[in-house]
């Protein structure tokens, strides 16, 4: 892997999120009535995309911004605007990784749209409320504005077409109801709301939660790591693998997640998910899963079904790094996911010099010095950042957040003179020490006296 | 080389607020921060069938606390009642102390560590005020653990890391 290449800036990428910048800033004081700061920024995202399909909504939209006159259409039109920039920042990184790692990546095909009923009700409350949130800003949220999504939340959630909108909103109300109200906030995270934000108002659109056109792989799998995603009240694990197919190895993903509470968290979630999909066994048990017929998105997700599957032999993700990652080709990103944060690339990194400071865990390669990400590494499995800065070998995931950062998923480190491999996912499929084994039967305890309450006092 | 770490405002997955700690349940099974009021619900002691629904008003430090069929709770005196001190110290093992004393606004001195600590800082004082937005966000919260998993991709979460490692 040419690391250097990860070390030069990739040419647009801070420009364009200059201009994303003063979009969001207009975002924390609301779009009601934008300064002199704010229309100028205005303008700048307009002009930033005049070359573009784009240029005549958007330049209308910012006009009727700066007018006082907003409606969801414009509003979308500025979401728009703003992910084509990021989006086309994330196609710039992602390229400059693939170019790095030697990565080849299949082209997004032309797929026909599939259709999505029976939800513009649900679809326009979420937009409703997007609105408001923009018009009133951070500074202007309180308690009841953001207790106004819940109604939506709830029905989004139910319905598994728009899960995703409904688990991106319920993340996003959360902070919003611990920060509420937005005058008094000490900061306001003006990036990460606005993400969250823009997001939102573009799964809420109709036709963007269409299902796409699945087709079906079969092939030896074999696990290189698990990747945990959480907030509040959802949990998702992502496991990158390797395929074999018969057209060689691919890059693909299999993900399971399920609503939860916040009190069930920590190496509490797997039993949560264990019952949803045989892979987790199989990742705490290093072995490979046979697949015949596996769903596949053009994304590369795999729709995980256990009915396809066949327990496999032992298949340990160091020899698979190894072996089969640096030829594995990788699937084509779809193009409403596209966002530097949707960046998560495995790697394998050896031959760095770990150092670990107060301002955390960095890996020397030649050519480029990458810190690790430790606000992504979690408390549900065994790996730390203490045996990362030990470690002489890694399996992780290329992120970009701003810069370059590695989010690793194992290791190989020196433990009493003898080299041990300690995966982050290790607890996936059962705990393994004693330690891990109290905070599940904790957990158990909790979603037992949960659903013991539910069944007393929930009225259907 | 590598490009230097974006403050804080400049990342999209910038931590904004910590994940709760694991705690029983059995006696608190629903505590949280929102609205305004440290608010939850607490088992009945005697009837498996009735809950107490409590909160402190974080802006004036007024308190409530009553049924979930509406009868006031009868343990209610200047400064609490049993259910809201329970309910303190509950919240002050799920967020820690510091997070719930500076959301109702209660000045605690600095080795404080204790729910009772923060209602001694606040001082509540007593004001009837409906129970039943509380009991909702609590069958709320008890309906999540009804909806299915899927193992379709959300891809959203990406923006979600599971934290929580920095130890």
């Amino acid at each position: 892997m040419r690391f250097d290449l990860l070390a030069a800036p990739v040419d647009g990428v801070s420009e364009a999120y200059e201009v994303v910048a003063g979009f969001d800033g207009a975002l924390v004081g609301g779009l009601l009535r934008p300064g002199a700061e704010q229309i100028a920024a205005l303008h700048a995202l307009a002009a930033a995309v005049s070359g573009t399909p784009l240029a005549g909504r958007v330049a209308e939209a910012v006009d009727k911004t700066i007018a006082g006159s907003i409606s969801d259409e414009h509003l979308a039109a500025l979401v728009a605007a703003r992910s084509a920039l990021l989006g086309a920042s994330h196609d710039a990184l992602l390229a400059r990784l693939d170019e790095a790692a030697g990565r080849g990546r299949e082209p997004w095909p032309a797929a026909g749209l599939g259709s999505l009923t029976g939800a513009d009700n649900l679809l326009a409350a979420a937009r409703s409320w997007l609105s408001d949130l923009a018009i009133a800003g951070w500074r202007g949220i309180d308690h009841d504005l953001v207790s106004h999504a819940d109604q939506a939340v709830q029905a989004l959630l139910a319905d598994l077409r728009l899960r995703r909108l409904g688990a991106l909103l319920d993340g996003f109300a959360g902070e919003l109801r611990a920060c509420a109200p937005g005058a008094t906030m000490p900061r306001v995270p003006v990036r990460r709301w606005a993400d969250l934000w823009a997001r939102a108002v573009l799964l809420a659109q109709p036709g963007a939660l269409a299902s796409t056109e699945v087709g079906t792989v079969s092939g030896r799998l074999l696990p290189l790591g698990v990747d945990l995603h959480e907030h509040p009240t959802a949990v998702q694990a992502q496991v990158h693998a390797v395929l074999e197919t018969a057209d060689g190895p691919r890059l693909v993903r299999a993900s399971v997640s399920t609503p939860k509470v916040d009190t069930l968290v920590g190496s509490g979630v797997w039993q949560l998910l264990r019952g949803h999909s045989a892979l987790l066994a199989a990742v705490t048990e290093q072995r490979a899963m046979d697949l015949t017929d596996m769903p596949v998105t053009a994304g590369g997700d795999l729709i995980w079904s256990d009915e396809h599957t066949k327990a496999g032999a032992p298949a340990e993700p160091f020899a698979t790094a190894r072996v089969q990652l640096a030829a594995a080709s990788a699937a084509p990103v779809p193009p409403l996911e596209r966002h530097p944060v949707r960046i998560a690339e495995p790697v394998l990194l050896e031959g760095y010099t770990a150092a670990a400071d107060d301002d955390g865990v960095t890996l020397t390669l030649p050519g480029l010095t990458v810190e690790v990400d430790v606000e992504r590494m979690h408390s549900a499995g065994p790996l730390t950042p203490a045996l990362v800065a030990a470690s002489t070998a890694c399996i992780g995931l290329l992120r970009w957040d701003g810069h370059w950062t590695i989010q690793p998923l194992a290791v190989e480190a020196q433990v009493k003179r003898k080299t041990v491999a300690v995966h982050a996912g290790a607890w996936a499929g059962g705990a393994a020490d004693a330690a891990g084994a109290k905070a599940e039967a904790a957990a158990a305890d909790a979603a037992k006296v949960l659903r013991e309450r539910a069944g007393r006092l929930l009225r259907r | 080389m590598n490009a230097a770490r974006k403050p804080w405002e400049e990342r999209s997955a910038a931590l904004v607020v910590a994940p709760a700690r694991p705690r029983k349940l059995a006696k608190v099974p629903f505590v949280e921060l929102a609205d305004g009021r440290l608010q939850g619900v607490v088992s009945s002691g005697s009837d498996i069938e009735r809950v107490y629904v409590s909160s402190l008003t974080a802006a004036n430090h007024s308190f409530h606390c009553s049924t979930n069929n509406n009868r006031p709770c009868g343990g209610i005196r200047r400064g609490g009642c049993n259910h809201l001190r329970a309910l303190a110290d509950e919240a002050v093992l799920q967020y820690g102390v510091e997070r719930v004393a500076r959301y109702v606004r209660a000045e605690v001195a600095e080795d404080a560590t204790t729910g009772a600590a923060v209602l001694a800082a606040a001082d509540p004082w007593h004001e009837p005020s409906a129970g039943a937005p509380v009991f909702s966000r609590f069958l709320r919260h008890l309906a999540y653990l009804e909806l299915a998993a899927t193992t379709e991709p959300l891809p959203e979460l990406h923006w979600f890391p599971a934290g929580g490692a920095v130890r």
